[in-house]
C-alpha cells in the first residue's frame, strides 16, 4: 500500500499552532531559565501569542479553507467564518483571562509557572473544536481542551476544595468522554466513516446504531457545556477551582462544547434534525429550569455564577434546538455566546477583585456596600448583572432577543415561554447582587490593578456596544453561521 | 431665497451650539477655573447666541416668509416621522431675540449677583442649559421637538428654583418649591401630551405646517375633537404660564436666585404657554369655544393675581403675582385673537418685568451686603424704606419699570396693555372690565411697592446699611430701563411695525386702530391708582413697626388677598390630601393583596428550590447516575420522536 | 470461522455497561478509574470490529488515538489520585463531598 502524504496548509492552522506553540515554548523555557523569570514573562508571552493568533485569525475572516485532507476522503480541518468567529471568541477569552489572572495569581499565592502553559494548551483545543471536520478530531480537540482544565481546577492544591473539584471534574469528564467516544464508534459503524460530510450522507440510514451514537455524543457535549442533567459537576468544580480558572472555564469550555456541537449536530446530523430537536429542546428546558431556580439559593458568588452559566447553556441550547427549523438559530447562538463572553468574564473580573484571599470574599454577603467602596466597579457589576438578566441596553438583552426570536421562528413556542419565564426568575438572583451592593454597608478591600480594570472597562464597553448596536454584530454572526453551514452541506 | 439669506440660515445651528458649548466647557473645567470665569463663559455663549438670532432676523428682513431648517432625523417609527426640524419665521425669531437678548443681560447681571456663591459654576451650567431648551422650544418645527424644549425648560426651572436646595423653610423649603413647580407643571404637560396624541391620531403628523394645513380640512369649526385638542393645549399653557388653576407654583418659585426669577419666571419660560397658543392659532381659530375659555381664564387670572399682589409684603412675591397677572393679560389677548397684542405685551413685559426683578435683586443684594443674611427679612418690604438715597440707580430704574408696568404713557407697558384693552373692548366686555380692574390694581400695587421700598425712612438696620450694587449689575439694569421706556415704539398705533412683521406668520388683518376712549380711561385709572397709593403710603411714610394701612381699609378682604384667596389651601385640601389618602389606601390594599400573592409565590419557589437543591449532593456516584439517566432520557426522546 | 459483527457490538456494549456500572457503584478511585478505561476499551473494540466489518482501516487508526488519549488521562488521573491521597489519606470517593447544594 502506498503512503500518500496529505497536503497541509499551515496558514489555516497557524492560529492554533501559535497558541499551542506558545504553551510548548513556556514549557521549554523552564528548562533554560530560572522559574522566577519564567513566571515573570509568562503573561506577556501569552498576550503576545494570543495577539499574533488574533491578527492571523482576523485576516482569515471571509475566507474558507480546508486542510489535512487524506487521499480519497474529506478534509479533517476546515476553516470558515464559523470557525474564525469562534476562534475570535476563544482568543478574547484567553486575552481577558490573562488580564484578570496576572495580578490575582501572585496575590493568592498561586503563581505557578504551569498556569499559562495549560491555559494556552486548553485554548488550542477549544479552537480546534470549531475547526474539526471529523469526529475523531472533535474527540481529540475535546481532550486537548479538557485535560489541562482538570489540572487547572486543582491548581490551588493542597487546598482540599480545589483538589476535590479537580478529582470530580476529571472522573466525570473521563466518564463522559468514554460515552462520547463510544458514540463516535457507533456512528462510525452506522455510517462507515467519521468524516462529517460522510456522516451526513450516511446517518439517516444508520438506524438504531446511529441514534445511539447521536444520543451518546449529545451526552458528551451536554457534559462539556454543563446542560442538565449532566450539570451536577459544575457548581462544585466552579466553587473549588481558582476563580480565574472558573472564569476561563465558564466561557471557554462552554463555547468550545457548543462550537463542536453546532458543527456536528446542525450539519453532520442535520438530516436527523427532526429527530434530535425534541431531545435538545427538552434538555434545554430542564437546564433552564434547574440553572435558574437553584441559583436563587446560592450564598456563594462562584456557585451562583455556576448555576447562572448552566442557565445560559440552556439559552444557547434553545438556539441550537431552533437552528434546524429557523435560519436564525446558529447565528443567534453565536451572538449569544459572543455577548456572554464579555458579560460573564466582566462579572468574574469583579468577583476576582472582591476576592480577598483564596476562597475568601466569595460569598454574596461580601458584596454588601460595594457601591460605597468602589462606585465604578459596583456600577460595572450592576451592569453585568442586568446584562445576564437580559435587560436592555445590554449585550445580554440583544442575545436573548435573537435567541427567543429564533426559537419562535422554529415553532418551539413552549420552549420560548420557558425561556422567558426563567429569565424573569433569573432577575431574582442577579438583581440581589445589585441590591446587596447598593442597599447595605459592608467592608472589605478591593484589589484593582490596571490589568483587571482594563478587562472590566473593555467588557463593559463591549456589552454596551452589543446592547446598543446589535444589528451590525448580528450581521457578522449571520455571515459566520451561513458560511459554516453552506460549506458543510457542500461537503 | 437669495444666497445671503441662505448663508445666514446656515448659521442657525450655532444658536444652540454656543450655549451648549458654554455649558460643556463649564461642566468639563468648571472646578479648575477661577469662579467668575464660569459666568464670563456662559454670558459670552448667550451673547454669541444673540448675535446668531440677529443674523436670522436680518435674513428674515430680506424675505419674511421664513423657512424650515431640517438638521436630521430624530424619530422614525412607523408612520411617525419626527425630524430635527426648526421653524425660522417672524414669530420664532421674535422669541429668539427676546430669549437671547434678555438672557444675555441677565447672564451678565448674574455674574455680579452670584459672585462668591460656591455653586456659581453649577448655576451658569443650568442657565446655559435653560437657553438651549428654551431656544429649542421656540424654534421647533413640530410638536414633539417643542415638547423636548418644553420639558427641558421645566427641568431647568426645577433645578434653579431648588438651586439653594439646603435653604428655605425647615431646610427643605426651596427643594419643596422646586418639586411643587415640577409636579404642577406635569399636570399641564399631560394636557400637551394628550393634545399631541389626538393630533397624531387624527392627522397622522405632528409637523406644524402639515398639522395646520390639514386641520382646517379635517376638523369642522367647533367640532368636539378640535375643542378637546385646543382645551388640552390650553391646559398645557396654563401649567407653564401659571394660569388658573395651575398658577400656585410660580410664587413659590421665587425661592430661586433672583436672576432666575427674572429670566425664567418672568421674561421667557412662563411665556411658553402664550407662544404655544400663538403658534397653534390655526387650531384655536377652529374652536371658538376654546378661544372664549382662553380669554376668560386669562382675564380672571389677571384680576385674581393683581388683587393678591396688592397685599403681599415680600418684594419678589409682589412681582411674582404681578407676573401671573400680566401673563393673564397676554393669555386673554391671544384668546380674543389679538395675537399681535399678546406677543407685543410679551415683549414689553419681558423688558420691564426682567428689569423689575433684577432691580429687586439689586435691592436684595444691596441689603444682603449690609451684614444681614436671613433671606426672609431681606425680601420683606416692611423692613425696607428710604432706599432712594442709598441706591439711586436701582431706584431710578425701578421707577421706570414700575411706571411701565402701571401703564403710564409713553412707557412700553402703556402701548402693549392698551392694545389688549382695546381688543377686549371690541371682543368681550366682561373680559374688558376684568382687565381694566386688574390694570387699576396693578398701578396701585406698584405704587405701594415703590413707596414702601424706596421712599420714607429706613425701617431696619439692614436698610440703613444698604448700598448700591456694582456696575456689572447696574449696567444691564440701565439697558433694560431704556428698553422699557422705548419698547412701545415696536408697535406704535398707526405704524404697526410688529403687527406687519408677525403678520407674515400669524396672518394679516389684525391691525387694531387706536381707541382713544380706552387709552384715556386706562391712563386716568392708572394715575388714580398711583394717587391712591400716594394717599395711603406717601403722605405718612410707614413707621418702623407700623402695620400696613391697607389692613384696616380692606379688612377681611386684605386677609383674603394676602392669603392668595386660599387657592393653595384649596388645592391642598381639595386635591393633594384626598390624593394622598387614596394613595395610602391603595398602598395598603397593595400590601394586603399583592404582597400576599408575592409571598406565596416566593414560598413556592423556595420550596421548589429546596427540593432541587437536594439533588445536588456533591457525591460522585450521584453525578454519574445523573449522566446515565440523562443518556436514557435522550435515547427515549430520540427513539420516539 | 467468522464471528458476525453483531456479536462484537454486543460484547463491547456489555463491556461498556460493566464499566459504566463500575463507575456508578464502586467507591475506590482506582477501581473507578479502571472502569473508565474499560469503557474506553469497549469503544476501541467497537472501532476495530467495525473497521474489519467495513473493510476500512480508519477505524483501526482511531484506536491509536483513543489509546493515546487514554494514556494522557491516566497520567493526569493518577497524579490527581496521589495528590488527594496525600491530603485525605484515603481514595474513597464518598469522602469527596466538601461542596454540595
Amino acid at each position: 500500500m502506498e503512503f500518500v502524504t496529505p497536503t497541509i496548509n499551515i496558514l489555516i492552522v497557524l492560529p492554533v499552532l501559535l497558541v499551542a506553540g506558545g504553551g510548548a515554548l513556556l514549557m521549554l523555557l523552564e528548562l533554560f531559565m530560572a522559574e522566577e523569570r519564567v513566571k515573570q514573562w509568562a503573561p506577556t508571552l501569552a498576550i503576545i501569542v494570543l495577539a499574533l493568533a488574533f491578527l492571523q485569525t482576523i485576516g482569515l475572516w471571509g475566507q474558507t479553507h480546508t486542510t489535512f485532507t487524506p487521499e480519497g476522503s474529506s478534509p479533517m480541518v476546515i476553516l470558515d467564518n464559523f470557525a474564525t468567529f469562534l476562534n475570535v471568541i476563544f482568543l478574547l477569552t484567553g486575552f481577558f483571562t490573562v488580564l484578570i489572572s496576572v495580578n490575582y495569581l501572585p496575590r493568592v499565592g498561586l503563581n505557578r509557572s504551569e498556569y499559562y502553559m495549560l491555559m494556552l494548551f486548553s485554548l488550542s483545543g477549544m479552537m480546534l473544536m470549531g475547526m474539526a471536520n471529523d469526529l475523531i478530531l472533535v474527540f481529540l480537540a475535546l481532550e486537548v481542551l479538557s485535560i489541562p482544565l482538570y489540572i487547572l481546577a486543582g491548581l490551588s492544591r493542597p487546598r482540599p476544595e480545589s483538589e476535590e473539584s479537580a478529582m470530580k471534574y476529571f472522573f466525570l469528564g473521563a466518564f463522559s468522554s468514554a460515552i462520547f467516544v463510544f458514540g463516535i464508534a457507533l456512528t462510525y459503524g452506522a455510517t462507515g466513516s467519521t468524516a462529517l460530510p460522510a456522516v451526513l450522507a450516511g446517518v439517516s440510514n444508520g438506524g438504531a446504531l446511529a441514534l445511539a451514537g447521536v444520543a451518546m455524543m449529545l451526552v458528551g457535549f451536554g457534559f462539556k457545556v454543563a446542560a442538565a442533567p449532566f450539570h451536577m459537576w459544575t457548581p462544585d468544580v466552579y466553587e473549588g477551582a481558582p476563580t480565574v480558572v472558573t472564569a476561563f472555564m465558564s466561557v471557554g469550555a462552554k463555547v468550545g462544547g457548543f462550537a463542536a456541537m453546532l458543527r456536528v449536530f446542525v450539519s453532520a446530523f442535520g438530516s436527523l434534525g427532526q429527530t434530535w430537536v425534541p431531545a435538545v429542546a427538552v434538555i434545554a428546558a430542564i437546564t433552564l429550569i434547574i440553572g435558574n431556580v437553584v441559583a436563587i439559593v446560592q450564598p456563594n458568588i462562584k456557585r451562583m455564577l455556576a448555576y447562572s452559566s448552566i442557565a445560559h447553556a440552556g439559552y444557547i441550547l434553545m438556539a441550537v434546538a431552533a437552528s434546524v427549523n429557523s435560519p436564525d438559530g446558529v447565528s443567534a447562538a453565536l451572538f449569544y455566546m459572543f455577548a456572554y463572553l464579555f458579560t460573564n468574564l466582566g462579572a468574574f473580573a469583579i468577583a476576582i477583585a472582591a476576592e480577598r484571599k483564596l476562597g475568601e470574599g466569595v460569598m454574596l454577603d461580601d458584596y454588601k456596600g460595594l457601591a460605597k467602596r468602589s462606585p465604578l466597579l459596583a456600577l460595572a457589576m450592576a451592569y453585568f448583572m442586568l446584562s445576564l438578566t437580559g435587560i436592555p441596553p445590554t449585550g445580554g438583552f440583544s442575545g436573548k432577543f435573537f435567541v427567543f426570536r429564533a426559537t419562535l421562528e422554529a415553532g418551539l413556542v413552549w420552549l420560548a415561554v420557558v425561556g422567558v419565564i426563567t429569565s424573569v426568575v433569573s432577575g431574582y438572583y442577579y438583581l440581589r447582587v445589585v441590591y446587596l451592593m447598593y442597599m447595605y454597608d459592608g467592608e472589605g478591600e478591593l484589589h484593582t490593578k490596571p490589568a483587571l480594570l482594563t478587562a472590566v472597562a473593555l467588557t463593559v464597553l463591549a456589552t454596551l456596544v452589543l446592547g446598543l448596536l446589535p444589528g451590525a454584530w448580528y450581521e457578522i454572526t449571520k455571515q459566520a453561521a451561513l458560511q459554516g453551514l453552506q460549506v458543510l452541506a457542500g461537503g | 431665497m437669495d444666497a445671503l439669506q441662505k448663508l445666514m440660515f446656515n448659521f442657525f445651528p450655532l444658536l444652540f451650539l454656543f450655549p451648549l458649548a458654554g455649558l460643556l466647557l463649564n461642566v468639563a473645567n468648571g472646578r479648575f477655573w477661577h469662579k467668575p470665569i464660569a459666568g464670563i463663559i456662559a454670558s459670552s455663549a448667550a451673547g454669541l447666541s444673540f448675535v446668531v438670532a440677529i443674523l436670522q432676523w436680518v435674513a428674515l428682513l430680506r424675505q419674511p416668509d421664513g423657512t424650515v431648517i431640517i438638521l436630521g432625523t430624530w424619530l422614525q417609527v412607523g408612520t411617525l416621522n419626527v425630524p430635527f426640524a426648526f421653524q425660522v419665521d417672524t414669530l420664532s425669531v421674535t422669541m429668539m431675540l427676546v430669549v437671547t437678548g434678555i438672557g444675555t443681560l441677565i447672564h451678565l447681571y448674574a455674574i455680579g449677583y452670584m459672585y462668591g456663591d460656591p455653586g456659581v459654576t453649577r448655576f451658569f451650567v443650568y442657565l446655559n442649559l435653560f437657553l438651549v431648551a428654551m431656544l429649542l422650544l421656540v424654534s421647533a418645527a413640530n410638536y414633539p421637538l417643542l415638547f423636548v424644549g418644553w420639558e427641558g425648560v421645566g427641568l431647568c426651572s426645577y433645578l434653579l428654583i431648588g438651586f439653594w436646595f439646603d435653604r428655605g423653610e425647615g431646610g427643605t423649603g426651596n427643594a419643596n418649591a422646586g418639586r411643587k413647580a415640577f409636579v404642577v407643571n406635569r399636570v399641564g404637560d399631560l394636557g400637551l401630551i394628550l393634545a399631541m396624541g389626538l393630533l397624531f391620531w387624527q392627522l397622522g403628523t405632528l409637523t406644524f405646517d402639515d398639522v395646520f394645513a390639514q386641520a382646517t380640512a379635517v376638523f369642522p369649526v367647533g367640532s368636539p375633537l378640535i375643542v378637546a385638542i385646543t382645551l388640552l393645549l390650553l391646559l398645557g399653557a396654563a401649567g407653564k404660564s401659571a394660569q388658573i388653576p395651575l398658577f400656585i407654583w410660580l410664587p413659590d418659585a421665587m425661592a430661586g436666585p433672583t436672576p432666575v426669577s427674572a429670566l425664567i419666571h418672568a421674561a421667557t419660560m412662563v411665556t411658553a404657554g402664550i407662544y404655544l397658543i400663538a403658534r397653534s392659532h390655526v387650531l384655536f381659530a377652529l374652536a371658538p369655544v376654546s378661544q372664549t375659555a382662553v380669554s376668560l381664564i386669562g382675564a380672571s387670572t389677571a384680576l385674581l393675581a393683581a388683587t393678591i399682589a396688592t397685599a403681599q409684603f415680600d418684594i419678589k412675591r409682589v412681582l411674582a403675582y404681578s407676573t401671573i397677572s400680566q401673563l393673564g393679560f397676554m393669555v386673554a389677548a391671544i384668546g380674543m385673537g389679538a395675537y399681535v397684542a399678546g406677543i407685543f405685551h410679551l415683549i414689553t413685559h419681558a423688558f420691564f418685568k426682567a428689569l423689575l426683578f433684577l432691580a429687586a435683586g439689586s435691592v436684595i443684594h444691596g441689603l444682603e451686603h449690609g451684614g444681614h443674611s436671613d433671606p426672609v427679612t431681606l425680601q420683606d418690604m416692611g423692613q425696607m424704606g428710604g432706599l432712594r438715597q442709598r441706591m439711586p440707580i436701582t431706584f431710578a430704574v425701578y421707577l421706570v419699570g414700575a411706571l411701565a408696568l402701571a401703564g403710564i404713557p409713553p412707557l412700553a407697558g402703556f402701548f402693549s396693555k392698551d392694545e389688549i384693552l382695546a381688543a377686549a373692548w371690541q371682543a368681550n366686555r366682561a373680559v374688558y372690565i376684568m382687565l381694566t380692574l386688574a390694570a387699576f390694581a396693578t398701578a396701585f400695587y406698584m405704587g405701594r411697592q415703590v413707596w414702601l421700598v424706596f421712599m420714607g425712612e429706613a425701617r431696619s438696620e439692614t436698610a440703613v446699611s444698604a448700598h448700591e450694587s456694582p456696575p456689572i449689575m447696574t449696567i444691564p439694569l440701565l439697558i433694560l430701563a431704556a428698553l422699557a421706556i422705548v419698547g412701545g415704539g415696536l408697535n406704535l398705533p398707526g405704524v404697526h411695525t410688529l403687527g406687519h412683521w408677525l403678520g407674515h406668520t400669524l396672518g394679516h388683518g389684525e391691525l387694531l386702530s387706536f381707541n382713544a376712549t380706552v387709552a384715556l380711561t386706562a391712563t386716568l385709572l392708572a394715575l388714580l391708582a398711583v394717587g391712591l397709593a400716594y394717599w395711603l403710603y406717601g403722605r405718612h411714610p410707614l413707621g418702623a413697626a407700623a402695620t400696613d394701612p391697607l389692613t384696616q381699609r380692606l379688612g377681611p378682604l386684605f386677609v383674603l388677598f394676602n392669603q392668595g384667596w386660599w387657592v393653595n389651601e384649596m388645592v391642598e385640601w381639595g386635591i393633594k390630601r384626598p390624593f394622598c389618602h387614596l394613595s395610602t389606601v391603595l398602598a395598603h390594599s397593595d400590601e394586603a393583596i399583592f404582597a400576599w400573592a408575592e409571598r406565596q409565590l416566593v414560598h413556592t419557589v423556595q420550596r421548589g428550590t429546596a427540593v432541587l437543591r437536594r439533588t445536588q449532593t456533591g457525591q460522585l456516584n450521584w453525578n454519574v447516575a445523573g449522566i446515565i439517566v440523562g443518556l436514557l432520557l435522550i435515547w427515549l426522546l430520540l427513539r420516539f420522536s | 470461522m467468522t464471528v458476525p459483527v453483531e456479536w462484537y457490538v454486543a460484547l463491547s456494549a456489555i463491556l461498556f455497561s460493566i464499566g459504566a456500572l463500575g463507575v456508578l457503584l464502586r467507591r475506590n478511585a482506582i477501581i473507578i478509574f479502571m472502569s473508565v478505561e474499560l469503557m474506553l476499551n469497549a469503544a476501541n473494540l467497537l472501532f476495530v470490529a467495525f473497521s474489519r466489518y467495513l473493510g476500512d482501516l480508519d477505524g483501526q487508526v482511531l484506536v491509536f488515538f483513543v489509546i493515546t488519549v487514554a494514556a494522557a488521562e491516566v497520567a493526569v488521573g493518577l497524579a490527581l489520585i496521589v495528590v488527594i491521597f496525600r491530603t485525605k489519606q484515603s481514595i474513597n470517593i464518598d469522602e469527596i463531598n466538601l461542596m454540595k447544594g
